[in-house]
């Protein structure tokens, strides 16, 4: 294997109901970064039906190149298409680097590419970086239960494969305008050939929980001591208008379902205010939350490592200063309003 | 129904294994069940394992057994607040083959022990909670478990739950322990460098040492402490009768927090790291509190029948002791097809004629003369460590003098007769 | 009748590792061995299915000799046979050699009775990458069916299978041909206490261990630490935050500043009903 073949960074990009969601966004901003760390291109590679019309917002968000190809058989995910149209590229152009978002698509997408290439693949990464000079990747993430973290190269095999976590990487400023090259590839597969159907996607019609996406976040933890007690962070977060979330220990005592779940076994936030209540601040919660952009933590214990991850913290019992808290809050908005009406 | 063994044995404490390997041996079909994840998990103890119980059987276990190290040297320190009066005995012969005793860490111990019983052809079932015996007529011929489908049927069962056995308890045998019948033992296991530990203990390579705390130790509460060496780790514990924990309204764990902040002890564990913490009950009762332990189809051996000697801090010892002279009865029960209350009996008669059964009766009074006497450790221990202060101080008064002070310090006339009586009981009580 | 092979593994249980906070290393000592707790769900999915279609449930792990006790809790749940290929040439492996060494082993157990569906936990929790089941499928060459948390059914005769996967905000419904490979989700099912005389039976069982020489066209090249492209080259604690303001005074000041904060972002709150 001669590794002076093996040029750029590559990003598979998702696409889901036309649109490309905001891992695969993320992602080419940090492949952006790599790729001008080796002053080698960027390149999104975009698989399905119908979805050319994509490879404008790619290029917007930093990509020099798309591969695309757009047939009737990747009309839904299938692991089987997708890996062999990839394998395809992949053997074709010989990309340095591929980066996968590690959400379900990415990671069996990537597993599947990399135990046929084969190479090296890191699971779950959370910081990437590129050694200028020879162009290992410098794949680091969490291991052993968030306790240690380990940075993991592949120093034989090319490309080098990983797959990162939704919301840890930043999204470049788009960009409109800004075009690059579009390589149209077909490849000849029948669906014969293929030995999975789709026979039916269900949307979960429930309202789904979607914390992720929520601007305040109101967290509760096991300092709350009871499923009532935690009704105070449901009543907070009523109050702001903001999502709940919660440390693992609450959701594995059953006082909220899962979805709920801050940190590194459940959901990464990074909402523009998170409130911690009772929350001791693990570091497998912190993971979880620490991009947010102003972190609030209510803690009766000054000890609480939550203080070392927060922007304000109040020491204080939660069941004393949160019910001062809604009421003012609702007082202030109230004035807020009374005064906006007086000017119109 | 499910399937019916020759016998049952309940826990897989040393009481527990040391009678299923004995059966297992003996060519019995035995089940052993253990509540814990493993023989050992949940088990506590300070950690001196007595060879000679252990090699009636198994001959020269500790050529393969986890054993943490031989002890060499056994100290007695008589703890005052800021003084002790140490004693002890060192020898060489302790250091080789057949040994004396050794440390050792039940989590690992219980397992090997266990996978040895397991390889005699018991089989081992664990995280199974036996909720009660299956009598029928009178007769106990089974055990029910927390498990679906979980009653299991025996010609005997043995119960070696351990102490407070709740089986015995539900059988009748026993009434619930008083406060001052059990001691409650809360110990640390500290990680310490191998080297750092031989260093602080004056010890070469696989010695080690035992000190056994008084006074002090408990706040002159009735009980005594340890401080153990193993490989890589010490073992640090207090324990004290129940009872006494309540009058002084003390909890168990501050109890331990102030021995390891005590100056005669912090510099031997400084820089270590706590990696367990233990608490568990131990019968203290002696002889008068022991229950009934044989009836129709069940036996009670180990601290399930209250088998421990308060004074020398043994257990374990009679525990497997008890188990191995049960394996024996059920094994000639067995033969004779009769597992009645008065052939198990002969496990009764054969332990209290054993070194068990003298131990337990020579030592009947211990517990209950000290606890009725509190001012052995209150008042007589300070009173040593002030002597030995005064005769070792050297301030230009001649050693005369100092004895003289020593003697008038102790008291009027009355007070030094009841001394002298004093000793003279508590002598009595433990020689 | 089906044959249904459980990959499963041994894992330290990361829940109570303690970390030397001087060394930066993990005390393996302080966290016990248990099964990868997504394998059990595995193995009681394979248990399931034979229950209702009838068949066998062989398990499957590589790893260290004490790894027999993750066999023996899989036959608590009610597996019917055990394999653990052990050796030291293993050592060492990432997902890709693992999965390659795995792959032997279920090649040798089919060769014996051939298999007809493989199922693997969603994830390691010492490993924590979900690689190794879609690796196997991979070699193999079956499909693999990722994220698996509900098995519609299995259609014997036709020799397919229909699944639901968990898709982010819902679940697709795929069918497959058989033999194929399921990655199982926690919420596939719950896995009930054991009953005891599957405890009796896994205290009894012995299962069957193999070496590297006891497989078939074994490439050693492809094996342990040689054949894994990934390597560990650095592992370090993550850096600790800063921390921030404390906010001071009795609770009704506290609150004061805490709202000024709040009130500065007002724009996120004005747009929000039920205020
Ligand atoms: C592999 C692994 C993955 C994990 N993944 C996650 C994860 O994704 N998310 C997660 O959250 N955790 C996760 N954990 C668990 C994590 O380590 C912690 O155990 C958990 O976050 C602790 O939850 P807590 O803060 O609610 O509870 P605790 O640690 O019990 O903290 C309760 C806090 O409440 C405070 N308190 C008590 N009463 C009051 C009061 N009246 N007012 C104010 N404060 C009060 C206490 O001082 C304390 O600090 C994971 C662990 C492992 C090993
Ligand atoms: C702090 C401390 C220090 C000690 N130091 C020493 C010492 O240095 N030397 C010494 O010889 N002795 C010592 N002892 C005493 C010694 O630990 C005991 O005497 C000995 O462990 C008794 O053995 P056993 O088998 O009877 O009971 P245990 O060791 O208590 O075993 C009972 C077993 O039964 C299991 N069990 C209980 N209930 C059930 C149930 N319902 N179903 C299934 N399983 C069940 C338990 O999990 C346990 O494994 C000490 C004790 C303590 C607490
Ligand atoms: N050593 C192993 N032996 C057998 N199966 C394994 C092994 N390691 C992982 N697996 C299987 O692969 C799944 C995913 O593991 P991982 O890729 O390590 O997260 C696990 O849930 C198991 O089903």
């Amino acid at each position: 294997m001669d590794f002076k073949d093996y040029k750029g960074v590559w990003v598979f990009i998702e696409e889901k109901d036309g649109e490309i969601p905001s891992v695969s966004l993320e992602l080419l901003g940090a492949g952006r970064k790599l790729a001008d760390k080796r002053g080698t291109e960027l390149a999104g590679i975009l698989i399905g039906h119908h979805v050319k019309q994509l490879a404008s917002p790619i290029f917007e968000y930093g990509a020099d190149k798309v591969y695309l190809y757009d047939q009737p058989i990747f009309e839904n995910y299938r692991t089987e298409s997708f890996m062999k149209a990839l394998l395809e590229c992949s053997n074709k152009y010989k990309p340095e680097i591929i980066l996968f978002g590690a959400t379900s698509t990415g990671k069996d997408l990537a597993s599947a590419v990399a135990t046929d290439l084969p190479t090296g693949l890191t699971a779950d990464t959370t910081e990437l970086d590129v050694e200028e000079e020879t162009g290992l990747l410098l794949a680091s993430r969490p291991a052993f239960g968030g306790n240690i973290m380990a940075t993991i190269l592949c120093k034989k095999y090319r490309p080098q494969m990983a797959t990162v976590r939704a919301k840890v990487m930043k999204a470049l400023e788009r960009e409109p305008g800004r075009s690059g090259e579009l390589i149209e590839e077909t490849i000849d597969l029948k669906e014969s050939d293929i030995r999975t159907k789709v026979l039916e996607i269900v949307r979960e019609t429930t309202k789904k929980v979607r914390i992720d996406e929520a601007d305040i976040i109101v967290a509760g933890g096991k300092g709350l001591g009871s499923a009532e007690g935690f009704q105070l962070v449901r009543h907070l977060a009523d109050t702001l208008g903001a999502a709940v979330g919660a440390s693992r220990d609450v959701v594995e005592a059953g006082w909220i379902e899962h979805p709920h779940q801050v940190g590194q076994t459940g959901v990464t936030v990074t909402p523009k205010i998170y409130i911690a209540i009772g929350i001791s601040g693990a570091i497998q919660h912190i993971v979880g939350m620490k991009n947010s952009g102003i972190i609030i933590a209510i803690n009766k214990d000054p000890e609480a490592p939550i203080f070392d991850a927060c922007h304000y913290g109040i020491v204080g019992d939660a069941f004393e200063i949160v019910p001062i808290l809604m009421q003012q809050f609702k007082a202030a908005l109230n004035r807020e309003e009374v005064s906006h009406v007086r000017e119109v | 129904m499910s399937e019916k063994f020759d016998c049952i044995v309940v826990g897989a404490g040393p009481a527990g294994i040391s009678c299923a390997y004995e059966l297992a041996k003996g060519g019995a079909n035995v089940l052993l069940l253990e509540r814990g994840e493993y023989p050992g998990s949940k088990n506590v103890m300070g950690g001196v394992l007595y060879r000679k119980m252990m090699e009636d059987i198994i001959p020269e276990f500790y050529k393969e057994a986890p054993l943490e190290r031989p002890v060499v040297e056994q100290r007695f320190m008589m703890m005052d607040k800021e003084s002790a009066v140490t004693f002890g005995y060192k020898g060489m012969e302790w250091s080789k083959e057949p040994y004396n005793n050794f440390t050792v860490l039940r989590a690992k111990f219980d397992q090997w022990f266990a996978d040895k019983a397991v390889e005699q052809g018991a089989v081992l079932v664990n995280e199974t909670v036996v909720l009660e015996c299956i009598v029928e007529n009178g007769k106990v011929v089974g055990v029910r478990t927390d498990r679906p489908n979980g009653d299991v049927y025996a010609d005997v069962v043995v119960l070696a739950d351990g102490v407070n056995s709740l089986l015995a308890q539900s059988l009748g045998f026993h009434k619930e322990y008083k406060p001052d019948e059990v001691a409650l033992a809360t110990m640390e296991v500290l990680k310490l460098d191998k080297k750092i530990i031989e260093d602080r203990f004056n010890l070469e390579e696989n010695q080690g040492c035992t000190i056994e705390l008084f006074g002090d130790a408990t706040k002159g509460i009735l009980g005594t402490g340890f401080l153990y060496t193993n490989k890589d780790s010490l073992s640090i514990g207090v324990g004290t009768l129940l009872s006494g924990l309540i009058k002084h309204k003390i909890k168990p764990y501050e109890l331990l927090e102030y021995v390891k902040n005590h100056p005669m002890i912090r510099p031997y564990i400084q820089g270590s790291e706590p990696q367990e913490y233990l608490a568990h009950l131990i019968p203290e009762g002696g002889f008068k509190s022991m229950g009934k332990i044989v009836g129709d189809g069940v036996i009670v051996i180990g601290d399930a029948s209250q088998l421990v000697n308060a004074i020398h801090r043994e257990g374990s010892n009679l525990a497997m002791t008890s188990g191995r002279m049960a394996a024996e009865t059920i094994l000639l029960a067995k033969e004779a097809g009769d597992f009645s209350e008065s052939m198990l009996d002969l496990y009764r008669t054969r332990l209290m004629s054993g070194f068990v059964g003298q131990d337990m009766q020579k030592y009947k009074d211990a517990t209950h003369h000290f606890d009725k006497f509190p001012h052995y450790f209150d008042e007589y221990i300070p009173m040593l460590n002030k002597a030995a202060s005064q005769m070792f101080t050297v301030d230009g008064s001649s050693k005369w003098d100092k004895q003289k002070k020593i003697w008038k310090d102790i008291g009027s006339g009355k007070d030094k007769m009841k001394l002298a009586r004093d000793m003279y009981r508590a002598w009595k009580v433990i020689k | 009748m089906l044959h249904i092979v459980a990959c499963i593994k041994q894992v330290p249980d990361t829940k109570i590792i303690k970390m030397n906070p001087k060394t930066n290393t993990m005390d393996r000592r302080t966290a016990p061995a248990i099964l990868n707790p997504y394998d059990a769900h595995a193995v009681e999915e394979a248990v399931r299915l034979r229950e209702r279609y009838g068949g066998k449930v062989s398990v499957v792990t590589m790893g260290p000799p004490p790894a027999v006790k993750a066999i023996k809790k899989c036959i608590e749940i009610g597996a019917d046979e055990g394999y653990l290929i052990t050796d030291r040439r293993f050592a060492g492996a990432d997902t890709l050699a693992t999965s390659y060494a795995v792959t032997k082993a279920i090649e040798k157990i089919s060769k014996e009775n051939p298999v007809d569906l493989i199922i693997c936990g969603k994830m390691t929790i010492d490993g924590d990458t979900g690689q190794v089941g879609p690796g196997i499928a991979r070699r193999l060459d079956i499909p693999p069916l990722t994220s698996v948390n509900k098995v519609v059914e299995i259609n014997q005769t036709e020799r397919t299978i229909v699944v639901h996967r968990k898709l982010e905000d819902g679940y697709e419904v795929v069918q497959s041909t058989l033999p194929c490979l399921l990655s199982v989700e926690k919420t596939v099912n719950e896995v009930p206490y054991a009953p005891f005389p599957n405890m009796l039976k896994a205290a009894r069982y012995k299962p069957h261990v193999w070496s590297v020489d006891d497989l078939d066209d074994v490439d050693i090249k492809q094996l342990g630490l040689k054949g894994s492209p990934t390597i560990v080259s650095k592992v370090w604690a993550p850096p600790k935050p800063q921390g921030g303001e404390m906010l001071e005074g009795n609770p009704q000041q506290q609150v004061e500043q805490l709202l000024s904060v709040l009130l500065d972002k007002k724009e996120l709150f004005q747009s929000k009903e039920g205020v």
